[in-house]
């Protein structure tokens, strides 16, 4: 059952304030709001709007972390204010005060209020955020596999709330990144077999320096999400239909460097890092470095080999040798691959899909028997 | 000035389809909402969508569900048009891109849902109005050249002309503070229900009746106002939803004795009786000390009869609201539900295309009355009631705006809105606080015009009413700023509150006998005699509203005693 409820207790929320009418920075404004524990973040900022200043800015609507409005940062973490409970919130704070700021990577407007517009939406625009129609357009519904729809319900699931537009490490290094949400909105057509044109999306985000080679995989998005999207998953299942499935080798190198990334490992049980320049544009083998496009990357790339050398962060005859590692280590990671790519299909982790069978309980009746499946308008037996 | 063919206040599912559906007759449209369209309250709406598209459904049999679940109160003209057109308007949206889940035939999937004889609910998990309302908002995108978007715009008044027909609307950039007349030549209202009336409720925060309160004060009627939906599981805890979906996918419903208590209400339906009878069913069971959880308050609702796989499958969302609102696993043990505010049936009227008495004034979804819900709304059929007359009304209006001129429209309401704005932001620290009425108003409504009503706790509703709009007019804010003014905006979605609220109650103390939603303790019987009609409400300036009926459209289905 659930936990027994505990009482109303104290809370200092500590909201990051900004008033662009008033000429003056922005500032911290300390509240003391009194609800039970289990309550949300949203609801002390609602009692500190309603008690005390009705001037603090936050969108917000449904309650529920469904509308996605009330982005912000929390203790420094991306997340829904409805969604986080105080008492959580207080045992990640630094000192006692539970800190509420506007979520980062887009301008702020007031308070906790940012302007989405300017940066997500933005980008969402940007992959071309609608279904082009496989045609001929059936009469009826299409006719499509029952697990496409539920694989693509995970990215359906996105409420645009941008939690993980707002601590994405790569946008902040580069503001024209397409970023994760509008990235897994990408999925959500590239994953529908109703989609007339998914090598031309693929092909598109993959050869923009800005699309999906520009991730870092650092995974910040993925703890952000409320919701369980997980994009950065969905960025990897970009990458994995362009380069795997569909071929296309981008001007970025993103796909063959990816490839000689995992072939290194695999050969070596660990990166070998002189070799993975030459091999993801020479082509992944040994030889790839005697390419001319690795020859002529080789060469650009002179200064940062030269002040790796100076650093004595590498050394000639290290570089020219892969790391070691025991061999029945190295056997271990081969086993990893075998299995991995022995796999007859990729299997993709997806949240609506459990990925395990349970059966069917004791006491249940099917959907179908606990109503008549047909008949006139009264025809329902238990 | 922008001026355009049509103007849609509201961008939720009703604002959003009539907009397509007016640009693609050629029109020029603006669509314009308080929030982000995809905040729009349609996002919540979890189990799916009604339609008879299994070939062994027949439209007519969705059409009968809806007109017994509305307790005869429905007009079957338009329950027929809304049937008939839903398996058309359900591949509409397949089309568009949405991800209805299948069944093993790569065919849509079809799951049973409340008051309904057939399974015929198609769904997106228990995201469907999410997924709706954000495939819908894929389509506005790529629209942008055929639809102008305003959001974030908060509007404070229609605008009639001296002929009175209605030629645009007053709003203002939540952004900017800034103020604009918009000319049109329609105005659509889809601007959502009142919710917020109530505390608890299902409702989002910006579900403040903004539209039916600017319909009513420039002269609409509202009908059926006393048709307030109770929905049968609401978390115990914040009145937060838990879809039907739940139940159709076979949940129980458990009292304090562990008895499937529906048993002695529904016998044949159970569980997916409609929400007004499962509802009432709950209450007289926590009234009669049957309930459970602290002080006997709650109905346990079981969904640990469905495997495990199904729920984490097609009922993730209160898996997610369980566990984070609840601290329940609803996977492994029961969760704590009650009756709470849902839907508000009644709303502007309305004939099949939307229209409203007012030339030029359309109204679709919730902030609508047709009336195809009548005194009770099945499950599954709001998000319908939005698409199709959503659609109709774009449909209509931009037909409407082929053949007349561009109105001239005068800044005069303008200049009154702002006067209005700067009077509210002026105020001193005298009166109450605009919060404070809020809470007042939502805890009274949920008191006394709730699933069981009588004249005394009515009455006293209506006072309680009355007085909280005298004090609303001295009500003070904190922020004085333009940009982002929530405070400002806030006291004028009071004001919205308020008008709704009083028609409610006056609908509610006017009907004298039970029916729908509509459950009289003092007239507990259906009488057909004397109350098969809707009450209309029409403003009276400040007075007391003036109160008259409308005749129900009957066409197939004469009124018979209703069970489940």
């Amino acid at each position: 059952m659930a936990e027994a409820h505990k009482p109303p207790q104290d809370f200092t929320l500590r909201l990051r304030r900004y008033n662009p009418e008033s000429g003056d920075a922005p500032y911290w404004d300390e509240h003391t709001i009194q609800l039970e524990p289990h309550r949300s973040v949203l609801e002390g900022i609602l009692q500190a709007k309603a008690r005390f200043d009705g001037s603090i800015g936050i969108r917000c609507s449904c309650r529920a972390a469904i509308c996605g409005s009330c982005g912000v940062r929390i203790n420094g973490q991306p997340g829904l204010a409805c969604q986080t409970h105080l008492d959580k919130a207080l045992a990640s704070s630094r000192d006692g005060a539970i800190e509420v700021e506007p979520m980062g990577n887009m301008p702020v407007i007031k308070d906790l209020i940012v302007d989405m517009d300017a940066v997500h939406w933005k980008k969402v625009q940007r992959v071309t955020p609608w279904l082009i129609n496989k045609q001929p357009v059936p009469e009826r519904e299409y006719l499509v596999p029952r697990e496409s729809m539920i694989d693509v319900t995970q990215t359906m699931a996105c409420i645009q709330c941008g939690a993980c537009v707002s601590d994405c490490l790569s946008m902040e290094v580069d503001p024209l990144f397409i970023g994760p949400a509008a990235l897994s909105k990408a999925y959500r057509f590239v994953g529908d077999p109703r989609d007339a044109e998914q090598f031309e999306r693929l092909k598109d985000l993959a050869e923009d320096p800005h699309g999906i080679y520009d991730c870092t995989h650092c995974f910040k998005c993925i703890d952000a999400c409320p919701k369980g999207v997980a994009p950065m998953s969905q960025i990897m299942r970009l990458r994995r239909r362009a380069g795997d499935d569909h071929g296309i080798s981008d001007r970025n190198n993103g796909h063959r460097h990816e490839k000689a990334f995992t072939s290194l490992v695999r050969d070596n049980g660990l990166l070998w890092e002189a070799e993975l320049l030459p091999r993801s544009y020479g082509g992944d083998s040994f030889f790839g470095k005697f390419a001319p496009p690795a020859a002529l990357e080789l060469v650009d790339s002179l200064p940062v080999i030269t002040k790796a050398l100076v650093r004595r962060k590498v050394t000639p005859m290290g570089a020219l040798k892969p790391h070691k590692i025991p061999k029945e280590d190295l056997r271990q990671v081969k086993r990893i691959y075998d299995t991995v790519e022995g796999r007859d299909e990729r299997i993709e982790l997806n949240l609506y899909v459990s990925g395990y069978d349970e059966d069917a309980e004791p006491g249940y009746a099917a959907p179908d028997d606990a109503m008549a499946s047909a008949g006139g308008p009264e025809g329902s037996e238990e | 000035m922008p001026a355009h063919d049509v103007l849609i206040i509201g961008a939720g599912l009703a604002g959003q389809r009539a907009a397509t559906a007016a640009a693609d007759a050629g029109a020029t449209v603006a669509l314009l909402s308080k929030v982000h369209p995809v905040r729009s309250h349609s996002v919540a709406a979890a189990g799916g969508i009604n339609a008879a598209i299994n070939p062994a459904d027949d439209w007519r049999s969705h059409a009968f569900d809806t007109v017994k679940g509305s307790d005869y109160l429905g007009d079957q003209d338009a329950i027929e048009i809304m049937c008939a057109e839903a398996p058309a308007e359900v591949m509409h949206l397949e089309h568009i891109g949405v991800t209805f889940h299948r069944n093993d035939k790569g065919e849509l999937d079809l799951r049973p849902f409340g008051g309904a004889s057939f399974n015929r609910t198609a769904y997106v998990a228990d995201i469907t109005g999410q997924a709706l309302l954000h495939v819908l908002y894929e389509q506005i995108l790529k629209y942008t050249e055929k639809v102008d978007r305003f959001e974030e715009w908060f509007v404070t008044s229609l605008i009639l002309d001296d002929e009175g027909q209605c030629v645009g609307a007053v709003a203002r950039d939540v952004r900017s503070g800034r103020m604009e007349t918009f000319a049109a030549k329609n105005v659509i209202l889809a601007s959502g229900g009142s919710g917020q009336c109530y505390k608890p409720t299902t409702n989002a925060l910006i579900c403040t009746g903004d539209g039916m309160a600017q319909a009513y004060r420039v002269g609409a009627p509202l009908m059926d106002m006393e048709m307030v939906q109770y929905h049968p599981t609401t978390l115990l805890e914040n009145g937060f939803l838990i879809t039907e979906g739940a139940r159709g996918e076979g949940a129980y419903l458990l009292n304090a004795d562990g008895e499937r208590f529906m048993e002695k209400y529904a016998p044949n339906k159970m569980e997916l009786a409609s929400r007004d009878v499962v509802s009432r069913a709950e209450q007289t069971e926590i009234n009669e000390g049957r309930g459970v959880g602290d002080d006997g308050a709650g109905i346990y609702l079981d969904i640990t009869v469905v495997p495990r796989k199904r729920t984490l499958e097609a009922l993730r969302e209160i898996v997610n609201i369980g566990k984070d609102f609840a601290g329940v696993d609803i996977t492994r043990e029961p969760i704590l539900i009650r009756p709470g505010q849902h839907y508000i049936m009644g709303g502007v009227k309305t004939d099949i295309n939307g229209a409203t008495s007012i030339p030029g004034l359309y109204a679709a979804g919730e902030v609508a009355c047709v009336s195809v819900h009548g005194g009770n709304r099945l499950g599954a059929n709001s998000l319908l009631d939005t698409l199709i007359f959503g659609r109709r009304s774009g449909e209509h209006a931009a037909a409407r705006a082929a053949v007349m001129p561009m109105p001239h429209v005068n800044d005069d309401a303008l200049r009154s809105d702002s006067d209005m704005i700067s009077e509210i932001i002026g105020r001193d620290r005298a009166g109450r606080r605009v919060s404070e009425i809020k809470e007042e108003l939502g805890t009274e409504m949920n008191r006394n015009v709730a699933v069981f009503r009588d004249e005394a706790g009515l009455r006293h509703a209506h006072e309680v009413v009355r007085r909280l709009k005298e004090e609303a007019q001295s009500a003070y804010i904190d922020d004085r700023g333009t940009v982002f003014n929530q405070d400002v905006l806030g006291a004028i979605e009071l004001g919205y509150m308020l008008d709704v609220a009083e028609a409610t109650v006056i609908a509610a103390i006017e009907r004298k006998e039970s029916r729908g939603a509509q459950f009289r303790t003092d007239y507990p019987e259906r009488n057909d005699d004397e109350w098969l009609k809707h009450i209309d409400i029409s403003r009276n300036g400040d007075d007391t509203p003036d109160v008259f009926y409308s005749p129900v459209t009957i066409t197939q289905w004469q009124p018979e005693e209703r069970k489940y």
